[in-house]
C-alpha cells in the first residue's frame, strides 16, 4: 500500500490483505538497512486474523522514496505522523533492532497513541563499531558482509530457513542491497543509532503492555544489553529464544509468531 | 576486520543442516514421508497461505531436499533456490513461471538437445516464442530482443561446441532491457563459476552431473540471485500483480529477493509437480560434500586429455576452452580462472563411421548420454543426444557429424590414454553404419 507522510510517498506491506481503518492496527518497523519485507512471516498472519497491518519502509529505505531520516528522534516521530496519515488513531508497534529504539521513541514521544510496544532484538544504546560505521558510510560492501555475519545466529550461519529454499545470510544482505546505495540507508542508520543517547531515558517513561524477545546468541544487541533494557520498562514481558541470533523474525519466526500472538492476544485483542 | 561466515569447502559439508535440530544425527536424515502433522487447523491454514514457513506435502518441499537447496543456494551465493526432478525440469519450471503465453526469449543456440527441443518445440505450445542467437554473437543478443521480451538464456559453456556466452556483456544486455539473464551453469558447477558475480539474475543446474558426481540421481535446481528488480517496469505481472491463487498476494512486493523462488515453489510445483525425492536429493548431498576435490581432478584430467588429443593423428581438431587458439580462451581465463570444466569435443578424422567406430572399442570409458559423472564418458551427439535435430539445426547449433563428446573422468590418466588408443586404432578400420 502506498500512502502519503509528510508529503512522501510512503509503502506498507499490509500482509496482503486490504488496509482497513476500522480494524486494529499493527505497526512493524525493520532494523538498519532493511525494510518490510523482513516481517513477512509475522504479517501475513495477523493480517488474516483481523488486524491491520502496516509493515512500513521507512523514509529512503525499501519501496518508500525521500532520504533516510537522520535521527531516531525524527524516525519515531515519523511513525506516529504514519498513525494520523492512514486515519487511525492509535498502533501497537513492534519494531526490530533499530526499529526499537524508533518505536520506543514513537511511544515515548506520542503516548496517547501507542497501546502496545514489541521490543525483537533491542537495546537501550546500539553504539556501532567505529569500522563497520566507516565501511558503511563509504557504501563498502563489507558493511554487510560484517552485519550478516554478526546479525544471525546458527541458523543463518548454517542453515534452516523456516521458509524452505530460503537462504538466511544472502537474503538478507541482499534487502540491505537493494535498490538503494548502502551509504544511503545502512550507513544513515548507522549513525542514527550510534548517536542516540536517549534509549534508556525513553524506556523510564514507557508505560503500557511491552515485550522484549531477545535471542541468547545475538551478537549485534547482546543478550545482557537486552535484559537491561527490559529492565528500564515498567513491567516489561521477557522472552528469551535459545540457539538464535538477532535476526530472530526469521531464524526462530515461529516461536517469534508465537510469543507475539500470545502478547497482542492478551494485550491488543481484537474487539467482538 | 572481516566475517567470519563460512567458506566454499565449509558450506560444501555443512550449509542447510544443523544436527542440533534433527535428533543429533551427523549425517542429513532421509525424510522419506509425503506429508506433515499440523499442529492444529490455524496452523495448517497459516502454512497453506504462506503466513509462515514450514512443510505441507513433499511435492511443494521436503526437509531433506530443503537442506540441498540451501547448500547449492549457498555455494551460488544466491538467496532462494528450489530443487526440481531433473535439469529440464528446473528450466521448464524456470520459463513458465517467468513467462505467460504470448511471450519470447532470446536464447544461445549452442545447448543440450533437451533444452533446444524444449525452446523449439514445445514452449510455442504454450504461446511462449524463442530466437535463438549464437553464443559469441554478443551483439545478436541485443538485436533479437523484442517488446514482449522475458529473458536471455544461455549455457555459460555450450554444450556439445565448448563455445562460450560472454555472460558479464550480455548481462548488460539484459540490464538495459530490463529482462533477467538465466544462465544453466551445469558444466561449471559453483566451484568454477558463481554466475550472479558476473551479472546473471537465475541460475539453473543439472544436479545429476558433476555436483553429483556418482551418476546415482536425476536432481535440478533453481537458484535466484536476488538481484533482478521485477517491478523495475511493467514487463513481468506474474511477480507484480495480485496473485488470484493466495488471495491477491504480489510476490515481487511481498517477498524481494526471493520473489521468483516464492512463486516458482507456490506455483509451479503446486500445479505442475516436478518435485525431488529425499534420496536423491541425499545421494546429491554427498557429492557436494567433495564437489572441490572433484572439480580440480577432472580438471587437470582435462586439461592433459586437451594436450594428448591435440597432437594426436586420429584428431582432427580439439574444443575445450583452455586450448591454444580457442577462440574464447581469454574470457575463460577472465569468469573461469580456476578451469573451463571437464568437457571436450573433439573432431575425429574419418567422420560418423569412424567416430562409431572408437565409441564402440572403448571399454574403460561409458558410452551413455550423461557428463559430470567421476568416470569418463564418450558419445557422439549427432547420432545420440542431438540426434532429434535437423541439419540445418545441427550446423547453427554448431555440430558436425565427426564430432565426439567426451566428459573426463577421475581415472587415472595413464588409463583413459590407453582406452583412447584401442579406439583410435578401431576408428582406422571401415564399418558399417546407420544413415539417418
Amino acid at each position: 500500500m502506498r500512502f502519503k507522510v509528510r508529503g512522501i510517498d510512503t509503502f506498507a506491506s499490509t500482509g496482503g490483505r486490504p488496509f482497513d481503518k476500522n480494524k486494529p492496527l499493527m505497526i512493524f518497523v525493520h532494523g538498519s538497512g532493511l525494510s518490510h519485507m523482513v516481517w513477512v512471516l509475522q504479517t501475513r498472519y495477523f493480517a488474516f486474523r483481523g488486524y491491520s497491518i502496516l509493515a512500513i519502509d521507512l523514509p529512503g529505505h525499501g519501496l518508500s522514496s525521500g532520504e533516510s531520516l537522520k535521527t531516531i528522534e525524527e524516525m519515531g516521530d515519523w511513525v506516529g505522523d504514519v498513525i494520523d496519515a492512514v486515519g487511525c488513531k492509535e498502533a501497537s508497534l513492534v519494531g526490530h533492532s533499530q526499529g526499537c529504539l524508533v518505536t520506543m521513541e514513537c511511544a515515548k514521544q506520542h503516548p496517547e497513541k501507542i497501546k502496545t510496544l514489541t521490543l525483537m532484538g533491542g537495546a537501550g544504546a546500539i553504539p556501532l563499531n567505529p569500522e563497520l560505521l566507516e565501511l558503511a558510510e563509504t557504501s563498502n560492501t563489507k558493511a554487510v558482509d560484517l552485519m550478516m555475519d554478526w546479525a544471525h545466529g546458527p541458523a543463518g550461519h548454517f542453515g534452516g530457513h523456516p521458509v524452505p529454499g530460503l537462504y538466511h545470510l544472502n537474503v538478507g544482505s541482499m534487502l540491505v542491497q537493494e535498490k538503494k546505495e548502502i551509504k544511503d540507508t545502512l550507513g544513515v542508520d548507522f549513525r542514527a543509532c550510534d548517536n542516540y543517547k536517549n534509549g534508556f531515558e525513553a524506556a523510564k517513561k514507557l508505560d503500557l503492555p511491552t515485550l522484549c524477545i531477545l535471542g541468547d546468541a545475538d551478537k549485534m544487541c547482546p543478550l545482557k544489553e537486552g535484559k537491561k533494557l527490559a529492565d528500564h520498562i515498567k513491567g516489561s514481558e521477557v522472552h528469551v529464544i535459545n540457539n538464535c541470533g538477532h535476526m530472530m523474525l526469521l531464524e526462530e519466526a515461529d516461536q517469534t509468531l508465537e510469543i507475539l500472538k500470545s502478547f497482542i492476544g492478551k494485550h491488543y485483542p481484537l474487539k467482538k | 576486520m572481516d566475517p567470519k561466515t563460512y567458506k566454499f569447502d565449509t558450506l560444501s559439508l555443512h550449509a542447510g543442516y544443523q544436527p542440533s535440530k534433527n535428533a543429533g544425527s551427523r549425517q542429513v536424515p532421509i525424510y522419506q514421508t509425503t506429508s506433515y502433522m499440523f499442529d492444529d487447523v490455524d496452523h495448517a491454514a497459516a502454512l497453506f497461505n504462506l503466513e509462515r514457513g514450514g512443510h505441507i506435502y513433499s511435492r511443494m518441499s521436503n526437509p531433506t531436499v530443503q537442506v540441498l537447496e540451501e547448500r547449492v543456494c549457498a555455494l551460488e551465493g544466491g538467496t532462494a533456490a528450489l530443487a526440481t526432478a531433473s535439469g529440464m525440469s528446473a528450466i521448464f519450471l524456470t520459463i513458465m513461471t517467468l513467462c505467460n503465453a504470448g511471450d519470447h526469449m532470446v536464447v544461445s543456440s549452442q545447448l543440450y538437445g533437451g533444452t533446444v527441443n524444449l525452446f523449439r518445440l514445445t514452449l510455442p505450445k504454450f504461446g511462449i516464442k524463442t530466437t535463438f542467437v549464437k553464443p559469441r554473437d554478443t551483439e545478436g543478443f541485443k538485436k533479437a530482443i523484442q517488446p514482449n521480451t522475458k529473458g536471455i538464456f544461455g549455457e555459460l559453456v555450450g554444450n556439445p561446441g565448448n563455445e562460450l556466452m560472454n555472460m558479464p556483456e550480455v548481462s548488460k544486455i539484459a540490464k538495459d532491457a530490463g529482462i533477467p539473464l538465466i544462465i544453466d551453469s551445469t558444466y561449471q558447477t559453483p566451484y568454477l563459476c558463481r554466475p550472479f558475480e558476473h551479472g546473471a539474475d537465475l541460475v539453473v543446474h543439472s544436479l545429476t552431473k558433476w555436483m553429483s558426481g556418482n551418476g546415482s540421481s536425476m536432481a535440478g535446481i533453481l537458484v535466484e540471485g536476488g538481484t533482478f528488480n521485477w517491478m523495475q517496469n511493467d514487463k513481468f505481472p506474474n511477480m507484480t500483480e495480485p496473485y488470484e491463487g493466495y488471495h491477491g498476494l504480489s510476490f515481487a512486493e511481498e517477498f524481494g529477493p526471493t520473489a521468483f523462488t516464492m512463486m516458482a515453489r507456490a506455483e509451479g510445483m503446486r500445479d505442475m509437480g516436478p518435485c525431488l525425492a529425499p534420496q536423491n536429493a541425499w545421494n546429491i548431498l554427498h557429492g557436494i560434500e567433495t564437489l572441490s576435490l572433484r572439480m580440480e581432478k577432472h580438471c587437470s584430467n582435462a586439461l592433459k586429455m586437451v594436450e594428448y588429443l591435440s597432437n594426436h593423428e586420429s584428431v582432427a581438431w580439439v574444443s575445450h576452452a583452455s586450448a591454444p587458439g580457442h577462440p574464447d580462451k581469454e574470457l575463460a581465463e577472465k569468469i573461469l580462472p580456476k578451469g573451463t570444466g571437464s568437457m571436450i569435443a573433439f573432431g575425429i578424422k574419418g567422420g560418423k563411421e569412424a567416430g562409431a567406430a572408437f565409441i564402440d572399442n572403448v571399454k574403460l570409458a561409458s558410452h551413455l548420454a550423461n557428463v559430470g559423472d567421476a568416470r569418463t564418458l564418450v558419445i557422439h551427439p549427432a547420432s545420440a543426444t542431438h540426434s532429434q535435430m535437423d541439419e540445418a539445426t545441427l550446423k547453427f547449433a554448431g555440430l558436425s557429424h565427426d564430432m565426439i563428446r567426451l566428459s573426463v573422468g577421475l581415472e587415472d590418466f595413464e588409463d583413459i590414454v590407453n582406452d583412447f588408443e584401442n579406439g583410435f586404432r578401431a576408428a582406422k578400420k571401415p564399418r558399417l553404419v546407420a544413415n539417418k
